[in-house]
């Protein structure tokens, strides 16, 4: 402190510290709130009607292939012996189902957010580098290395267990099936595929090298760089299935996309006819109680089809229009009482 | 180490401390030297050192509970059965906290050490044998049995027993403001001559200990024991002034100093609501429990369902999955994990934050500042802010509170006939207006220090240092009564100085008693205290263009003091001239002559005759007013030394006493004496003053025509001293010296030895007359009284002065009203002890059979109740004690006389306990300080009587007026801030993790977290904590100004209304609710989409910080730029830490893999029609309620939020509507409007008050029951109970 001639102890006069910033003192009363929820609701109901319109657009279709029905075609493929078992599952479309179609793989009662599960990988090792090969993280446990104490990559639970059904699709054109493209290009996040992971460098030119003195999982069939045989680029940690599976889906209900259907004839969609599913079943779910379906689905800037948000939104806004009124109701009573006793 | 050893060694006993002089073993090794065992006086305050502040400070940060807490959940983490997330990341919330908390630590501590270091380097005086001399040394070099020498201003290093003083009296004056705030000079006194080198005695006194006015001990040379007290010992901290030096032995240093053990911490209260907060705390444990346990079961049920192992389980390294029950037990564990903020472990830390920026506030409160002490208000304690907004007893004392205490000579009578100094009652008046006058103008142009009349005023303004010495010019301006100085000066003319004749003698005896006999220190000599001095030339010069005009203007308002205006002019040139001059001067020396405002003649000659002006320095302002009063009438006290006293004559002689022996005052005898020797007469002359309850039994001549004047006094509100003389024998005188001297130099019992010696010599006295002090009461106290019983606070007065003064400033300042039917609780001396007690039950059982009576009716007399000390003594003993509790609740009014400190601090207790109130106690001066640390809440004043009270208080403020916007104002938002702050942290924290725990019942209660971690702990920590802080702080339901006057608003904080139990719980019900819509909507939303577990928890996350938001914005009653600006920048954090987190956390953070959710969640419209729907869903019943209760059932602070927001002339308007409609409402319950009383005397006949038409005739209205049914009954409720009826009611 200075001792300057206005040195005194007295208290700062300004708004601040004699707390009296000029504030602004909503009071909640029916006055304003009436106006508040008329408005709250109509927008409510504007967006809740724009969204159900919106969803009512959506057509999806739910094919459950887990077999569990004798009557099933998949039916023989849910006994253990079954090895390469293919089933396939017909059905009809009786209009255009509009494009662009999107082909989901959906599972049940599959909790892929189990803790120890979600753990259960190594991000290291998925980003590409090559120390983790030989030295996967401990939170792979028990997938780290296999019996004979080689690594496994991708180590880990979740790439172990990764959803090995495949699918084709056939339009059955005058009792020919005509083979519906399956667009696996481009489903996987774009941040996943270009920045996440990343596969290992080549070694001697070769990819498989580059995973050499590594095991596949063990429940795998083919080693992680031949995963799609059919499109070189499509394999090691970059297979877009692959990606797919190892983003953790957040419920125990949940689909996951396989592929698009947005080229060629189907461009504009599926058009009416019968199709035929053929899939090669290999990936148990019944021994958890879980099943297996294929969904297909357009999907607009709302995303999948859901009923939900709109009408919530259209509940929520219509309660908003009613508690407007009661409000009106209250307060113009009150208002009436206030006025006889004060004025 | 041992110190029962170290007795048993020394063979002493244990109580005393034995000190003998270094100088003999000055060359000797430590291990000889007899005080080796005593402190050194190097003081160290730190707590680390380098080396041991680690250790030693993480063993003091875990012994808090909280800190365990946090370790133990950090610890389970490392279990990997059990952790819910990466145990290194579990471990951040721990560190940040201890290493904070360890910074602020250190920082503390390193302050501690530098103070020390400069302390101890301090340069000081020691005795050296070899250099046979002072040598400069070091504070800390200083020992036990050391010759220390003090210079003039020097600050005292340890506590020294003065043997030396330059002075040839052996005085030396000492200021003690370091201390204990006080200002006034305090005189030591050397007991026994003395050299260094040939000190041989050996110094016995007390253990060390912290009462800073007792000490005792004896000096022990060749079998002579010379004892001494406090009066010898000069003090560690304290500053010597006006005397050149002064030497002594060191008897207590270091550590064993008494300031040093006064230095205690600040102490911590826990306020109300934070242990209630605790509670709700438990249930937050108990709710945690509650969760744990269901995700357990929950666990268990869910492995139970599955008949064979799913391909998504994971083994254990056998390749063994866990038994279910064993899964069930760490699954609960995992859960405390994951759940563990529901537990607002930071709430502690944020409630810090809020109480000291509401502390803040409080003290910045330019209402609460004082311009004439230049002091804030001060929070002492710093953590019951709150306490004070749920205050319902008020304990307070009178004098120096609710008074000024600054007394004016009022009236004296002298051998029964009565002066009744009418000019000066005027006198006092002007001066009045003339002060109130200048606040108003002056002050507010910020020219307030160019006033001379202002002088006192303006040394405080400028130094900064608390009032001192009581010579305000109200103590000083006192103008005499026309008839005494009349007679005055006749007798003075028939005598010759010192022989007066019989008759009229008695006249200048009193006079002569006024000026002698007291403590009051005369300082002519004032350049030691130079430390306040006029401001320079620069200021001087603006005051002197200003002054002129100002005065001018100040007459022009007042043409009463146009007489004055000579008389100041001249007295402000004389300032002038000081001031100009260049090298700068003392205010002290200033004449301002009291009596020049006279015209009298004589008294001008008189007063004006000396050459030198005194001034004085009174420990009590009563004395400084007698002394001023003698000195108006020509008896002008003129020097006082331990040995002698001067008093100039009205005609000009100084007649210089020899005073042989002071009797101090203490409050057993309420008086004190001092004998003089006469210079001519050589006679010994005792003068005594004192309470006329301490006086009147021990006089020779029962005075009634005195005694009836004294009555008169009382009944007017003054306070009255008797004064009496009498001549004792040279035999008598030396046989009582002898009694005297050993009691002195006693060291057991020392205290009632020397108060019997006193009484012994205290009889036999000859009245010489009495004298009848005002004590103003502060200004706006009848306001301040009345709107804290508005608020519903019931109002105590505890006093120490005697029942008939503090019933009638009872009447003045509204505690008791004309109207109110008032109960006198008072058992005369003369009774028994037996008697007295059976009286007292009586009456209490009878008041208490009678008060019903009066509550019944619809209307409802307001009750008072006045008490005795003696009486109050018997009702706190434990048997009638429920019955006195019992009486008090019924009360609105109790005012208790005659207390001593104890029983003020027992008073305070008792209800406190009993009636588990919120207690506030306010008092100014030491005999409050008992009260002061009884109550929840300890205000003091800083007033007139030094700064004990305000050393024990809680809050220090400086009028009693200041105490209605403390509690109302401040008090009132403190507690609302701070209990909506505190329920709104509950349920935030509830709202934010169950929306974890709700996801737990789709991921197999496993455990698994939606949000990553880091968001988890920014939430906490970023995004939605300043928000409840600044909530805490500065929300403001109604403004002051409408809370000032509309004081029943305070109600709501007495009874808990801000946060009841209730509240808690329908806060955590809300939470869950709003946790479910947080966590439903979203989910009912993205259900069955091939949504991932962190882009489901993303719009979960956003959503749950809009509802916490904007919960608040509903919750917050007014927004300020401040609110603006923290609200809407924690979502713009928020978004900003999110979004910069998602793009920069590749994987950073396993298992959880935020990368890119947000930027991926945003870029989808979904994202936001998500986020409002949730948001409003979750707020809809909140909003709605609030809503209509705003409708249908506005509280009271509602309505008084739409006064605050009408413009001002409406508000006014509505003001008054309201205040008329509580009147009415109020009527029919109470007696206390003077509209009720119209109403309730029509309405119960039954009931009549007998209202006695001169109240100061009357001790009290008394009331008479006309139909009362019986007799019995009336005579034991008479509220006036004479000892007769007393007597009467004993023996039914």
């Amino acid at each position: 402190m200075k001792a300057g001639p206005s040195r005194t102890n007295r208290p700062d006069n300004t708004a601040f510290t004699q707390q009296r910033l000029p504030a602004w003192q909503p009071i909640l009363s029916a006055g304003i709130v009436i106006p508040g929820f008329t408005l709250i609701g109509l927008a409510f109901i504007g967006v809740g009607v724009a969204l159900f319109v919106t969803s009512q657009k959506i057509t999806d279709l739910e094919i459950d292939y887990t077999g569990v029905a004798a009557t099933s075609p998949c039916f023989k493929c849910t006994s253990f012996a079954a090895e390469n078992c293919m089933c396939q599952m017909e059905f009809t479309l009786t209009t255009l189902f509009e494009g662009p179609v999107f082909f989901y793989y959906g599972l049940t009662s599959y909790y892929q957010n189990f803790r120890t599960y979600g753990v259960s990988k190594d991000g290291y090792q998925l980003s590409g580098d090559t120390y983790y090969f030989n030295n996967p993280q401990d939170s792979c446990a028990p997938y780290q290395y296999d019996s004979n104490n080689n690594p496994i990559v991708p180590c880990g639970s979740i790439a172990n267990s990764m959803f090995s059904d495949t699918f084709q699709l056939y339009q059955v054109v005058n009792g020919m099936k005509k083979q519906v493209p399956l667009d696996g290009k481009g489903i996987a996040w774009w941040t996943d595929y270009n920045i996440k992971y990343s596969n290992p460098a080549l070694v001697n030119g070769s990819f498989a090298n580059a995973f050499s003195g590594t095991v596949k999982p063990v429940n795998w069939s083919k080693p992680v760089y031949e995963l799609d045989p059919t499109d070189q680029a499509n394999n090691g940690f970059l297979n877009q299935n692959f990606l797919v599976w190892m983003r953790q889906a957040a419920l125990p209900k949940f689909q996951k996309l396989y592929g698009r259907i947005a080229e060629g004839d189907y461009a504009q969609g599926l058009p009416a006819g019968n199709y035929t599913l053929l899939i090669n079943y290999s990936y148990p779910v019944i021994s958890f109680g879980g099943t297996k379906k294929v969904v297909l689905s357009n999907v607009s800037w709302m995303g999948g089809k859901n009923q939900f948000l709109g009408i919530a939104y259209l509940v929520i806004g219509s309660l908003c229009i009613v508690m407007a009124m009661v409000m009106l109701i209250i307060y113009a009573k009150y208002k009436f009482t206030d006025d006889d006793e004060d004025m | 180490f041992f110190p029962w050893l170290v007795c048993r060694w020394r063979g002493g006993d244990c109580w005393c401390r034995t000190v003998v002089s270094n100088l003999p073993y000055e060359d000797q090794r430590p291990r000889n030297q007899p005080n080796r065992r005593y402190a050194g006086n190097a003081v160290k305050t730190n707590k680390y050192t380098l080396w041991s502040f680690l250790p030693i400070n993480l063993c003091e940060q875990f012994r808090r509970l909280a800190n365990i807490y946090f370790v133990g959940i950090a610890a389970l983490n490392f279990i990997p059965e059990v952790n819910a997330f990466q145990p290194q990341v579990a471990l951040i919330p721990i560190c940040v906290i201890l290493t904070l908390t360890a910074i602020k630590d250190a920082w503390e501590d390193f302050r501690r050490y530098q103070s020390d270091r400069e302390l101890n380097g301090t340069p000081c005086l020691v005795y050296s044998r070899s250099q046979h001399g002072f040598v400069e040394r070091r504070w800390k070099d200083i020992q036990v049995g050391d010759f220390v020498q003090v210079l003039a201003n020097d600050i005292i290093p340890a506590d020294i027993l003065l043997l030396h003083a330059s002075d040839p009296n052996g005085v030396c004056h000492m200021e003690t403001a370091n201390l204990d705030g006080e200002t006034n000079l305090k005189q030591r006194r050397v007991k026994s001559p003395f050299d260094p080198l040939s000190f041989n005695a050996t110094v016995i006194c007390e253990k060390p200990n912290n009462n800073l006015n007792h000490f005792k001990g004896f000096l022990e040379k060749d079998q002579i024991k010379i004892g001494f007290g406090i009066e010898s010992l000069l003090l560690r901290g304290c500053t010597v002034r006006n005397t050149a030096a002064a030497s002594g032995i060191v008897v207590y240093a270091g550590h064993d100093t008494k300031s040093m053990l006064n230095n205690n911490r600040p102490r911590y209260k826990r306020s109300r609501v934070e242990s209630k907060m605790n509670k709700e705390v438990l249930c937050c444990v108990f709710l945690l429990f509650c969760m744990c346990l269901i995700g357990a079961v929950g666990h268990v049920i869910w492995l139970k369902t599955f008949s064979s192992v799913p391909i998504y389980f994971i083994p254990d390294s056998d390749g063994n999955e866990t038994p279910s029950v064993v899964a069930g037990v760490y699954r609960f564990l995992t859960m405390i994990i994951l759940l563990q903020v529901i537990i607002p472990i930071s709430l502690y830390l944020s409630i810090e934050l809020v109480k000291m920026g509401q502390v803040f506030f409080i003290t910045q409160d330019i209402d609460l500042y004082d311009k004439e002490k230049d002091m804030r208000m001060q929070c002492r304690a710093l953590n019951i802010t709150e306490d004070l907004g749920q205050i319902q007893y008020v304990f307070s004392d009178k004098t120096g509170t609710l008074t000024e205490n600054k007394m004016v000579f009022r009236r004296c009578t002298i051998m029964g006939t009565e002066y009744p100094h009418t000019e000066n009652g005027e006198s006092g008046k002007w001066v009045g207006q003339l002060w109130s006058h200048q606040d108003t103008t002056v002050g507010r142009d910020n020219i307030l220090p160019a006033l001379p009349m202002d002088r006192h005023r303006h040394r405080d303004s400028t130094a900064g240092i608390p009032s001192l010495a009581f010579s305000s010019p109200l103590e000083r301006e006192v103008i005499p009564d026309q008839n005494l100085l009349w007679s005055v000066k006749e007798v003075e003319r028939r005598g010759v100085a010192g022989h007066w004749g019989l008759q009229g003698a008695t006249h200048l005896e009193f006079f002569l008693a006024l000026a002698i006999c007291n403590t009051v220190v005369v300082s002519t000599e004032t350049a030691q205290r130079q430390r306040v001095r006029v401001r320079g030339p620069h200021n001087s010069s603006r005051s002197r263009g200003l002054l002129p005009e100002c005065m001018e203007g100040l007459f022009a308002q007042f043409p009463c003091l146009r007489q004055l205006s000579s008389c100041l002019k001249s007295v402000s040139c004389r300032r002038h001239s000081l001031s100009e001059d260049p090298v700068q001067s003392t205010l002290y020396d200033i004449p301002t002559s009291s009596s020049s405002v006279v015209s009298e003649d004589e008294v001008q000659a008189s007063s004006l005759a000396g050459p030198k002006e005194v001034h004085y320095e009174a420990q009590s302002p009563d004395e400084a007013a007698l002394v001023h009063a003698a000195k108006a009438y020509g008896f002008t006290l003129l020097e006082r030394t331990p040995s002698h006293v001067s008093v100039r004559l009205p005609s000009g002689t100084t007649l210089t006493y020899e005073v042989l022996d002071v009797l101090t005052f203490d409050s057993v005898r309420s008086r004190m004496s001092i004998i003089v020797r006469h210079p001519h007469t050589k006679e010994i002359i005792l003068y005594t003053k004192g309470a006329d309850s301490g006086i009147m039994e021990r006089l020779r001549v029962i005075a009634n025509k005195t005694q009836k004047h004294l009555d008169m006094y009382a009944n007017d509100g003054l306070r009255t001293l008797c004064f009496t003389r009498k001549v004792v024998s040279e035999k008598n005188y030396y046989d009582w010296l002898v009694l005297r001297q050993g009691a002195m130099a006693a060291i057991d019992r020392k205290d009632e030895l020397v108060r019997k010696t006193a009484a012994d010599m205290e009889t036999n006295l000859t009245l010489l007359g009495a004298t009848g002090i005002e004590d103003r009461l502060q200004e706006n106290v009848p306001e301040t009284i009345q709107a804290l019983r508005e608020a519903g606070i019931q109002v105590c007065v505890l006093t120490g002065d005697k029942l008939e003064t503090a019933v009638n400033i009872a009447y003045s300042c509204k505690l008791l009203d004309q109207q109110d039917l008032v109960f006198t609780f008072n058992t005369e001396n003369t009774f028994s002890p037996a008697l007295r007690r059976e009286v007292c039950k009586n009456m209490l059982s009878g008041t208490l059979a009678q008060l019903p009576l009066y509550d019944t009716q619809e209307a409802k007399v307001s009750v008072g109740l006045v008490i005795d000390g003696r009486t109050l003594g018997l009702l706190l003993d434990s048997d009638l004690q429920e019955g006195f509790v019992q009486l008090c609740t019924h009360c609105r009014a109790i005012l208790c006389c005659r207390t001593t400190p104890l029983q003020k601090s027992r008073v305070v207790t008792l209800l406190r306990s009993k009636l588990g109130v919120m207690t506030l106690a306010i008092g100014d001066g030491a005999n409050d300080v008992n009260m002061i640390q009884a109550a929840d809440v300890g205000v003091g004043i800083s007033g007139q009587e030094g700064m004990q009270a305000v050393m024990a208080s809680d809050f220090a403020i400086s009028r009693f007026k200041h105490l209605k916007k403390l509690l109302l104002v401040h008090g009132h938002w403190c507690y609302n801030r701070l209990a909506n702050m505190i329920i709104y942290f509950f349920y935030k924290n509830v709202a934010y993790v169950n929306l974890l725990f709700w996801y737990q019942f789709f991921c197999g209660f496993s455990g698994t977290a939606m949000i990553d971690y880091w968001f988890m702990i920014f939430f906490n920590l970023f995004f939605t904590s300043a928000p409840p802080i600044m909530f805490g702080i500065m929300d403001r339901e109604v403004s002051a100004a409408v809370l000032l006057q509309l004081p029943e608003l305070y109600r709501r904080g007495q009874h808990e209304g801000g946060y009841r139990r209730s509240t808690f719980w329908i806060a955590i019900a809300d939470a869950f609710y709003q946790s479910l819509v947080c966590f439903f909507v979203p989910y009912w939303t993205y259900k069955g989409s091939d949504i991932d577990i962190f882009t489901l928890g993303t719009p979960m996350n956003t959503a749950s910080l809009f509802t916490i938001i904007f919960h608040l914005a509903i919750e917050i009653k007014s927004w300020t730029v401040v609110h603006w600006v923290i609200m809407v920048g924690s979502v713009v954090v928020y978004f900003v830490v999110t979004l910069a987190f998602c793009a920069m956390c590749v994987s950073c953070n396993p298992p959880s893999d935020p990368y890119w959710t947000m930027q991926e969640q945003m870029s989808d419209p979904m994202f936001y029609l998500v986020c409002i729907l949730t948001t409003v869903v979750a707020l809809l019943p909140r909003y709605t309620l609030h809503a209509l209760r705003g409708t249908l059932v506005p509280s009271d602070h509602l309505r008084a939020r739409q006064i605050d927001n009408m413009p001002p002339h409406h508000r006014d308007l509505w003001l008054q509507e309201w205040k008329k409609l509580k009147d009415l409402c109020a009527s029919y319950p109470s007696l206390s409007s003077s509209t009720a009383q119209r109403y309730s005397t029509a309405q119960s006949p039954s009931l009549t008050l007998v209202q006695d038409p001169s109240p100061a005739l009357a001790q009290s209205p008394s009331l008479t029951p006309v139909q009362d049914p019986s007799p019995s009954l009336v005579q034991s409720l008479n509220p006036k109970l004479a000892p007769n009826q007393g007597l009467n009611s004993a023996a039914l």
